[in-house]
């Protein structure tokens, strides 16, 4: 009776699928991308766990990255160079840039190369293949997570108070993310076709390092369209609006952050689009 | 209306020539892009093949369906469309009900994961549900023997246990569509009966199945109907065993050589190119068919781009059902391993002797294998060369029936009278 009853459900159930060429523009199809959830959390746990199995010091690495980094900003742009932190401690001030950053950086080069690297799924296996760049960008969350903690703890050596607006915190990682999102997606796709990608990658996201005011203060910029120009990059509302929530320096985020939200989803939208378009071809081609 | 697959007109092209290692640069797009705003010209059409063209077919809910057809012929391609890997350029199929692919097991297993984790990890990509793989997992760890060392990285499994663990997250999916690509090729007798086993369960449930393989003892036992595919095109349907004497026959029309360009069914950056396997009767002439009670050889012709350690270059032999008959390699004879074991870069011929009297009548499947043992396979074609064998004048010809068995050795027989 049991099974009878098991076995109409899996008839209703039973869905059609036609398969047929596909032509033009078309949209990521997110129903069946929130089917795919578990797939999504699997890449990410994957990603995370090979990464801590295979390195000798593992997660220590999430922290270390950033933290050796910000070493050298405190001593070459702080010591060397005596640039402006908005009156907070250096280290703190550029380890709490670097966090967003690093974030959006190494979730851009995974994304980007993660269809290469996962070639051999993608040409047996059929899935959403926006789950593999999507699984890219969100494993750094959990670097990002590690290296927070850190951050506290300097916060709290430095005698740094968090602001009142720290819960706008989410959403600028939120930010974070969609641009990471959205130029992972244009590199991943354009890399299966172009390998050009992967050595424009590093030179791209150096360049972007510095539009965004990760080792400089945001108020270093000039009105006018120069900050128009600035606001043009998500990136940089995301950093100064990071720094501002938490640490309570530099300016709050002016109308600007209106003009990185939209940037930021036009690169997620368009690039979702190029990746629809490009992902047919990806099992013939990568 | 009872069907779980039907295809309709479906085709696949795919380009091929100007992007000889799968990926273009971006110099080479912009400078061809250019090169079309110029003059104008559409994309050269010389340069793409249908790999699969006009396939029309359908398979009833709980069909077996076997699909064979030589490298090349599009069993692949067809596969890859069914189960969604790849978008077809023109033409429709509808499937009813989920497809799971043994396209290739162990496909996203991770080496550094322990075999608990890939069980999930896998599972996930296949397509199924963490409370599915949860529910079959120890029936996949049963299955695949491996509870022992459930929690030990997947690169210290020996390769046996590393399929078993593969082929048994695979056949626990469930689908109502199960896809079967030449899987059976791999692995030990056990393994391979243990798969046949599982897959036969499959069909018992009133799923579908489809089955690619070059086994045809496989093909034969396990399904009922089957399609030859030969150069992207359904050449015929029919009731397996006549279908595989179709496609068994068709293969004689070769001639006993068979000859491969540069490209075929190996990628060119392998140091070892095969360039053509022959048959040769006792006279030294190329035939496609030998006289049991006379020696004749096969040779195998192959190009060596650089030096290789290890080498062995040999030959499988099978009969047109799937048994295998013998395997043997170039340098079986120590004295001959020592001496030519290292390969120089160059033209080389292997070429061994089939004694009379060895072999029984019937079609032969010749197979070759080029490799390093436990470090690299360079070449496999399981399926390179056919060549019938005629039993005119073997042993016991004086009784004109057909003989059991592969092979009818001449042997030494003594009779006595035993006097109580």
């Amino acid at each position: 009776m049991n099974q009878t009853t098991q076995s109409l459900e899996k008839q209703e159930t039973e869905q059609l699928t036609v398969i047929q060429p596909t032509r033009g523009w078309a949209w990521i199809d997110l129903r069946e991308l929130w089917r795919y959830r578990e797939l999504v959390y699997f890449l990410v746990w994957r990603d995370v766990k090979v990464r801590y199995k295979q390195t000798l010091l593992g997660a220590a690495w999430a922290i270390l990255k950033p933290f050796l980094s910000m070493v050298i900003f405190t001593v070459i742009f702080s010591g060397l160079a005596n640039l402006d932190t908005d009156g907070a401690p250096p280290p703190v001030f550029y380890f709490s840039g670097l966090l967003p950053w690093v974030l959006f950086q190494d979730g851009v080069a995974k994304a980007g190369n993660s269809l290469v690297t996962g070639s051999s799924l993608i040409t047996k296996v059929y899935f959403p293949r926006i789950a593999i760049p999507l699984a890219s960008v969100l494993a750094g969350v959990v670097d990002f997570a590690l290296a927070f903690v850190v951050l506290i703890g300097m916060m709290i050596y430095y005698g740094v108070r968090p602001t009142e607006a720290v819960w706008t915190l989410p959403l600028f990682l939120l930010l974070a993310l969609v641009t990471a999102l959205g130029v992972g997606l244009w590199l991943s796709a354009l890399n299966v076709q172009y390998r050009d990608v992967g050595y424009v990658t590093p030179f791209l996201l150096q360049a972007w390092m510095f539009a965004s005011p990760v080792v400089y203060s945001a108020t270093l910029i000039p009105e006018g369209w120069a900050r128009i120009a600035f606001g043009l990059n998500p990136m940089a509302g995301v950093v100064q609006g990071f720094r501002w929530a938490i640490l309570g320096v530099g300016e709050p985020p002016s109308e600007l952050i209106i003009l990185s939200i939209l940037m930021a989803v036009f690169l997620l939208i368009s690039g979702m689009l190029y990746f629809k378009r490009m992902e047919r071809t990806f099992a013939d081609v990568v | 209306m009872n069907d779980a697959i039907r295809v309709e007109d479906l085709g696949k092209r795919y380009r091929i020539g100007g992007m000889p290692s799968g990926y273009r640069t971006l110099r080479d797009a912009l400078a061809s892009s250019l090169r079309r705003l110029s003059r104008r010209e559409s994309p050269p059409s010389k340069d793409t093949i249908w790999a699969l063209r006009h396939i029309n077919f359908n398979v009833e809910r709980g069909q077996v369906l076997g699909i064979v057809g030589r490298n090349g012929a599009g069993k692949s391609t067809l596969l890859k469309l069914l189960s969604r890997v790849t978008d077809p350029t023109e033409g429709k199929a509808e499937i009813y009900g989920r497809v799971g692919s043994l396209l290739e097991v162990g496909t996203g297993f991770h080496p550094e994961l322990t075999g608990r984790e890939n069980i999930y990890l896998n599972g996930a990509i296949l397509g199924m549900k963490r409370a599915e793989i949860e529910r079959k997992f120890d029936e996949i760890v049963d299955f695949a023997e491996v509870r022992k060392f459930i929690d030990t990285p997947v690169k210290r499994y020996s390769s046996g246990m590393y399929l078993r663990l593969a082929f048994g997250v695979a056949a626990h999916l469930e689908p109502e569509i199960l896809v079967v690509d030449e899987v059976l090729a791999v692995g030990d007798a056990e393994f391979q009966r243990k798969c046949l086993g599982k897959m036969s369960d499959v069909a018992q449930e009133g799923r579908t199945v489809l089955f690619v393989s070059h086994n045809m003892s496989a093909i034969l036992r396990l399904t009922e109907e089957t399609i030859v595919l030969d150069k992207g095109e359904i050449v015929m349907r029919g009731p397996t065993p006549e279908a595989v004497d179709f496609y068994m026959t068709s293969e004689m029309a070769r001639s006993g050589e068979r000859r491969w360009e540069p490209g075929d069914d190996y990628q060119t950056d392998n140091p070892f190119h095969p360039l053509a396997i022959r048959v040769l009767d006792s006279q030294g002439r190329v035939a496609d068919r030998v006289l049991s009670s006379e020696d004749f050889s096969v040779e195998f012709e192959y190009e060596l781009q650089e030096e290789l350690t290890g080498l062995r270059v040999g030959v499988y032999l099978a009969t047109s059902r799937g048994e295998q008959v013998f395997t043997s390699f170039d340098t079986d004879n120590p004295e001959t391993y020592e001496r030519l074991t290292d390969r120089r870069k160059g033209h080389y011929i292997s070429k061994c002797r089939i004694p009379r009297d060895l072999l029984n009548g019937g079609v032969f499947i010749i197979g070759v294998n080029a490799s390093s043992f436990r470090i690299r396979s360079y070449f496999t074609d399981e399926h390179a060369l056919t060549f019938t064998v005629d039993p005119t004048g073997a042993p016991g010809s004086q009784w004109a029936e057909p003989r059991r068995g592969p092979v009818r050795p001449a042997l030494n027989w003594e009779i006595t009278e035993v006097v109580a």
